[in-house]
C-alpha cells in the first residue's frame, strides 16, 4: 500500500461524488469513488482540479480524511471559504454523481505510519484537524495501540469537526485523548475562557519531551508557526515535528 | 482537456474588446508575492543607479522626493490574466532619474528589496514610459503593492513592474531576471502576449 | 495571499517524478542549511510557485507551469537526496 502510494509518474484521474454530508454549517465532507485508487497514508492530500466550460482552471489541495482499509470510497473534507473560488463549489454546488479531476495521493512527509509506534501528538488548527482525523482513523482501523494526544484549535463549539466521532472514539479506541481550545466562544459551562494555544495548553496536554512523540502540527500558516515554535521552546526535537501549513485562499 | 466541472464558473471572468489578448478585467487589486514582504524604512530607503563602468547615483528618500513627480494614469496587465484600467500612479520618471547618466547600453536590470529581479531594455523605460511609484490612488503605496516605492511599467506585463524597487543595473548585454529566468518571457509584451519563453 | 509549505509541491511534482520529491533533501545554495523540501516555505502559486529556506529566505527551488510545459529552476539548491521508493 505504501508502495503504490509513492511510486510512478501521477496523471488526473476522474473521481465520481458517492454522496456527502454536512460536518459543520460550513464544512462539507465529499465520498468520493475513485477507480483503481491505489490507497494512501493518513496525512497525504490530493489536488482537485475543476475546468469551467470555457476552459478556465482552478485547482487546489485537500487533504484526505478517510483512512483506507483496502478499499472504498476516498473522503475529502472542504472548508468552505467565503471568498473562495473553489471551497463555495465543493461545498454548496458538488452534488451527487458529479465528477471531479483528482490527482493523488501525494506528499510522503506529512504521514503517520501505523508501523510507527512513538506517542504521537497532534496539534489541529481549524480544519486543519482533516489529515490528523486520517491519521486517528488509520490507528482505530488497525486497533493501534500507540499513545495518541489530539489538541485541536478551533473558534466556536459550531466549527468543529467530527464531534461525535471524535467522542465515540475517545471512549472506544484506548490510548486516544483529545483536548479543544475555543478561540472565539467556548460551549456553556467550559471551564477556561476562549484563548489561543499556549505554551500552558501543548505543556499540560502534550507530551513530555522525553516521551519521544512524533508531532503533527497542521493548520493556517501562523497557527503552525506558533504551535511548532512553542513545541521546539518546550525541548521538543524539532526533527520530530511534522508542519503542514493550510492557505486561506482555496 | 478533460472533464468540464458542472455549474463551475470560477471567479466572474469579464473580457472586454480594449484588453490585451487574453486578458479579464479586475475590479480588485489582487496581491501577488514571491516572498515575504519587505519592510523598507524611510530612512534607509535609497534608489540606486549603476552604470555598465560601476558608477553609481543614489537617491535617499528626502532627495527622491525633492525630484519633480508626475500623475500618470495607466491601465495595468498582469501575465497571470487579470487587467487593471485606469490605475493612478504618482511617481518620478526613469527620464528623470537617468537625465545626468552617461551610458552607453542597452539593457537594464531592475532590483529590488528581497532579491527580486526583472530585466528591460533601457529604452523600454525612457521617453515617458516607465516611472519610479511612490502612491498609488492619490496615497501612499502600501507594502502590499511595492511600497514605498516600485517600478510602473505599464506597457510591459506588471512582473516587470517591480514592488519594492531598489535600483537599476545598465547592462551592455542582457540578463534574465527572477521570472525571467524561470520560464516567463525575456521581453514581456501583453499585446503580443509574450507570456512564457517562445510565445 | 498566505505562505505555504512544500507539501503543497507534491501534486506538481509528482507529475514529473517518479519518486515524491517533498521527502527528498535539499541543501540550500545560499547559506547550506538541509531539510526536506516539505519544510520549504512556498510562496505563490502565480506567476509561478517560490520555495524558499526557512532558515535564510533564498529562494530554493521555483516552479512554473505554462499551457504546455513545466519548469522546475533548482538552481537554489545544490544537492537533492531522494528517498528510494519500496
Amino acid at each position: 500500500m505504501a508502495r503504490a502510494a509513492v511510486s510512478g509518474r501521477l496523471t488526473w484521474r476522474v473521481a465520481t461524488v458517492a454522496g456527502t454530508r454536512w460536518e459543520t454549517p460550513t464544512a462539507r465532507t465529499l465520498v468520493l469513488d475513485v477507480p483503481d485508487w491505489p490507497g494512501h497514508l493518513p496525512g497525504q492530500h490530493v489536488d482537485v482540479r475543476l475546468t469551467a466550460p470555457d476552459g478556465y482552471r482552478a485547482q487546489r489541495s485537500y487533504s484526505i480524511a478517510s483512512a483506507w482499509t483496502g478499499d472504498g470510497p476516498v473522503e475529502l473534507t472542504v472548508q468552505r471559504l467565503d471568498d473562495g473560488e473553489v471551497s463555495p463549489y465543493l461545498t454548496d454546488e458538488v452534488t451527487d454523481g458529479d465528477q471531479l479531476e483528482l490527482r493523488g495521493p501525494v506528499g510522503g512527509w506529512f504521514v503517520w505510519r501505523p508501523e510507527q509506534t512513538a506517542p504521537v501528538l497532534l496539534v489541529a488548527g481549524g480544519s486543519g484537524l482533516v489529515p490528523l482525523m486520517a491519521m486517528i482513523r488509520a490507528r482505530g482501523a488497525v486497533r493501534g495501540r500507540q499513545p495518541f494526544r489530539l489538541i485541536c484549535s478551533v473558534r466556536t463549539p459550531r466549527d468543529l469537526l467530527y464531534a461525535d466521532e471524535l467522542a465515540r472514539r475517545v471512549r472506544d479506541d484506548p490510548g486516544l485523548d483529545v483536548r479543544y481550545v475555543y478561540t472565539r466562544q467556548t460551549p456553556d459551562g467550559w471551564p477556561e475562557p476562549a484563548k489561543r494555544i499556549s505554551v500552558a495548553t501543548l505543556n499540560s496536554h502534550g507530551w513530555p519531551p522525553d516521551f519521544g512523540p512524533d508531532c503533527f502540527v497542521c493548520g493556517p500558516t501562523s497557527f503552525v508557526e506558533t504551535a511548532a515554535d512553542i513545541l521546539v521552546a518546550l525541548g521538543h526535537d524539532p526533527r520530530k515535528i511534522r508542519t503542514e501549513r493550510f492557505g486561506g485562499t482555496a | 482537456m478533460g472533464i468540464i466541472s458542472r455549474g463551475f464558473g470560477g471567479r466572474r471572468r469579464e473580457s472586454r474588446p480594449e484588453l490585451p489578448p487574453g486578458q479579464y478585467l479586475a475590479h480588485d487589486f489582487p496581491v501577488l508575492s514571491a516572498g515575504p514582504t519587505p519592510r523598507v524604512p524611510l530612512d534607509r530607503w535609497q534608489f540606486t543607479v549603476t552604470t555598465e563602468i560601476g558608477a553609481k547615483q543614489s537617491w535617499t528618500w528626502a532627495e527622491f522626493q525633492r525630484l519633480p513627480a508626475e500623475d500618470v494614469t495607466v491601465d495595468l496587465h498582469c501575465v497571470t490574466k487579470w487587467s487593471k484600467l485606469d490605475t493612478a500612479w504618482r511617481g518620478v520618471s526613469l527620464d528623470t532619474l537617468l537625465a545626468d547618466v552617461e551610458t552607453s547600453a542597452d539593457y537594464t536590470l531592475v532590483h529590488a528589496h528581497g532579491g527580486y529581479t526583472t530585466n528591460v531594455p533601457l529604452e523600454d523605460l525612457l521617453d515617458g514610459k516607465a516611472w519610479v511609484a511612490y502612491q498609488y490612488d492619490g496615497e501612499d503605496l502600501a507594502a502590499e503593492h511595492g511600497g514605498p516605492a516600485r517600478l510602473l511599467v505599464p506597457h510591459l506585463y506588471l512582473w516587470k513592474s517591480a514592488k519594492w524597487v531598489s535600483g537599476l543595473q545598465l547592462l551592455t548585454e542582457d540578463e534574465p531576471g527572477f521570472w525571467e529566468e524561470a520560464g516567463y518571457h525575456n521581453y514581456g509584451d501583453p499585446w503580443r502576449e509574450q507570456r512564457y519563453q517562445g510565445d | 495571499m498566505s505562505m505555504l509549505d512544500g507539501n503543497a509541491l507534491a501534486g506538481d511534482l509528482r507529475e514529473v517524478f517518479a519518486a515524491d520529491v517533498t521527502t527528498a533533501l535539499y541543501t540550500c545554495g545560499g547559506c547550506g542549511h538541509a531539510d526536506v523540501i516539505a519544510t520549504l516555505h512556498l510562496w505563490g502559486p502565480a506567476p509561478g510557485q517560490v520555495a524558499r529556506c526557512p532558515h535564510c529566505t533564498d529562494v530554493v527551488l521555483r516552479l512554473v507551469q505554462t499551457p504546455d510545459r513545466l519548469i522546475l529552476d533548482l538552481r537554489g539548491t545544490v544537492r537533492l537526496e531522494i528517498p528510494r521508493a519500496g
